[in-house]
This record gives structure tokens, C-alpha cells and sequence, in this order.
């Protein structure tokens, strides 16, 4: 076939252009500029234990905002795109779920919820954060979807939440400017110790309400997706 | 340590376009490209390794007073973890418009859109 033929010409290109990447590729002996002034300036500026939190929610926190923004733009358009299609489902008769998946559902939901929330409040601390405990949070939402493909959930709630946290994530911001020393400041609480949970100023507040919100925009695309089933 | 992280990185940049280009099913295009941005993801935390550092987080086994000489860069974990983000975004506008099509022409395959080819 001519096109697979061309294909083939072009992933030999890249991957020469990969290839002659990877030798001339010589890893670097110490940390560059902007990674030593983390390094250095990550514990007096912010009092995060995870510097690359601290980069996330304070450094380059109007990233992440914007980085959120996308995420909530893509639900509601995912919410849009499908929104005609999601014409009353019928009731018809479903294989019942297994007696496993309905009891593991039971049992596993509360303690994923759990989990979602131990990673998100202590992304200061630990690997993990708001995005990491948000997905985690939405896995338990995609667990009660397969046990129950039919089951309803109310729109109305997950868009207030994630508005709500939104809002928040917005508007501690802006105490950043009034209180401290820029916008998504998180100097506006005080630092604490280094390694305790309450500490880092305002970024476990920050990265809560963004696995708060991760998770109603990961949980609404999930619901719209799974809504659309054919009857 | 590095080099295998990035040339499976690579390795997967590739399989993905090769999916991609290859495929006529708009589903496993859409698997192919989710498999070419783990490539990517792979290859820009590969390139932030270093040889012989640790993550980049202070607790009792990294001090704060030595922690350029122990960890590794943390811009490109920030980076990658804002990458994988909007990848899952990508990801479910391309299922939503997938769902699209399919409802329209009854047909995954993209030989039958014909609508843009000239």
C-alpha cells in the first residue's frame, strides 16, 4: 500500500531526528538556573516540603488557574457537545451487575474518597496534590458508574462545587494581592514549621479546593460520556 | 536510567503516530494519540533526571540546606503534571466528538467522512 509506505518514510524521519536527539543528548551535572533558585529559595518563599507543589500552586500558580480553566472549559464543552444526546434513557432490562462488583463498589468507594482527600491535603508534603487526589476522587465516581450504569447524578451538585472551588481558588488569590505580596501569594496564612500538615501558608487550602474541583470537572465528564449510552 | 526512561519515551512518540496515521478507526486513533502524549510525557521527565539525586522533596532524608547538590529538576514534573492534565482533556473532547460523528454517520471509520477532502 502506497500511504503505508509513506507513513513508514515519515516515522523513519522522526525517528532519526529522535535517534540523533538521544546521542547528542548529554544530561545535565548540576541543577540550572531556575531549578537551583527553587532548590534554594522553595522552604523561605513558601514553606512547601514538594517543591515542584510549591512551583504548581505558588511560583506558577496563574498557570495552573489557567491550567484549570481549560480543564472547566472542556467539560462544558464536552457538556454541550453531547448535551443533545442524552435524550431520556429508557429503562430496559440490564444484566444485574455482579454480587463482586456491587459489594467491592460499596466497599471501596468511601476509602477511594478517602484516599483522593489524604493526597490532595497533603500535596505540600508528599507526591501527590490537588490534579493527583482530584482523578482519584473522580476513580471513585467511575467505580459507581460501573456498578450502576444507570444510576443519576445530580448535575446540579457537581457544577456547585466546581464553581464554588473555583471561586475560592480565585478569590484566596486575591488576598494574595491585598495581604501579601502578589496575586496566588500563599504568605497570606503563616508558614508553620516545614513538614507539618498545617503549614506552607495558604497552599493546602489552594490545592484542596483544586482536587475539589479536578474532581467535579473529571466526575461531570465522565457522567456526560457515560450518559449518552445507547438505551 | 535516563536513556531508557527517553527511548521508551520515543519509542512510544512513535507507535503512536504510527497508530495514528495508520488506523481508519476513529477510536484507536484516539487510543494511538493518548499513547504518543505518554511518549512525550515520558521523554520531558527523562530529561529532568539526573544521575545519582533524589525527588525533589525535603523531608528528614533531604535537608533544606543541601538540596541543590540532592535532587533532580522539579520544573519538568511541573511541567509533566500540567501536560497529563490537558491530555485528559484532549482526550474527552475527542471521545465527545468521536460520539458525534458516530451518532451522525453510524460509523467510526474516517474513510467515510468525506465531508473536508478534496
Amino acid at each position: 500500500m502506497v500511504s503505508r509506505f509513506f507513513v513508514l518514510l515519515l516515522l523513519t524521519g522522526v525517528g532519526a531526528i529522535f535517534v540523533s536527539l538521544m546521542f547528542g543528548y548529554v544530561p545535565d551535572d548540576a541543577l540550572n538556573l531556575t531549578a537551583r533558585y527553587y532548590a534554594e529559595n522553595t522552604v523561605r518563599d513558601t514553606g512547601a516540603a514538594n517543591i515542584v507543589t510549591a512551583i504548581v500552586v505558588t511560583y506558577r500558580g496563574l498557570d495552573t488557574l489557567g491550567e484549570v480553566t481549560v480543564l472547566f472549559l472542556t467539560a462544558a464543552i464536552v457538556g454541550l457537545v453531547l448535551a443533545g444526546s442524552q435524550q431520556g434513557r429508557l429503562r430496559r432490562e440490564q444484566p444485574a451487575p455482579g454480587e463482586l462488583l456491587v459489594t467491592g463498589t460499596r466497599l471501596l468507594v468511601p476509602l477511594t474518597l478517602l484516599l483522593g482527600v489524604y493526597v490532595f491535603v497533603n500535596g505540600h508534603l508528599t507526591p501527590g496534590g490537588g490534579f493527583q487526589g482530584g482523578a482519584i476522587l473522580a476513580s471513585a465516581i467511575l467505580m459507581l458508574l460501573l456498578a450502576d450504569p444507570l444510576r443519576e447524578f445530580s448535575h446540579p451538585l457537581i457544577s456547585a462545587i466546581e464553581s464554588i472551588s473555583g471561586l475560592v481558588f480565585v478569590a484566596i488569590g486575591l488576598l494574595g494581592m491585598v495581604y501579601a505580596g502578589g496575586f496566588l501569594d500563599n504568605r497570606i496564612l503563616p508558614l508553620g514549621t516545614l513538614g507539618d500538615l498545617i503549614s506552607a501558608g495558604a497552599i493546602p487550602v489552594i490545592y484542596s479546593f483544586i482536587g475539589l474541583k479536578v474532581g467535579a470537572e473529571f466526575s461531570s465528564m465522565m457522567v456526560n460520556l457515560s450518559e449518552t449510552e445507547e438505551p | 536510567m535516563d536513556y531508557i526512561a527517553m527511548s521508551t519515551g520515543f519509542i512510544l512518540i512513535l507507535i503512536g503516530l504510527f497508530g495514528a496515521l495508520t488506523n481508519r478507526n476513529i477510536l484507536r486513533m484516539i487510543v494511538a494519540f493518548t499513547v504518543a502524549d505518554t511518549g512525550v510525557n515520558l521523554v520531558i521527565v527523562g530529561v529532568g533526571y539526573m544521575r545519582g539525586r533524589t525527588a525533589p522533596i525535603l523531608d528528614s532524608a533531604v535537608a533544606a540546606a543541601d538540596a541543590v547538590a540532592r535532587i533532580i529538576d522539579p520544573v519538568p514534573q511541573a511541567l509533566v503534571l500540567t501536560a497529563i492534565v490537558i491530555g485528559v482533556g484532549v482526550t474527552a473532547l475527542m471521545l465527545a466528538y468521536a460520539y458525534k460523528l458516530y451518532e451522525k454517520k453510524h460509523t467510526l471509520d474516517i474513510a467515510k467522512f468525506t465531508e473536508l477532502k478534496w
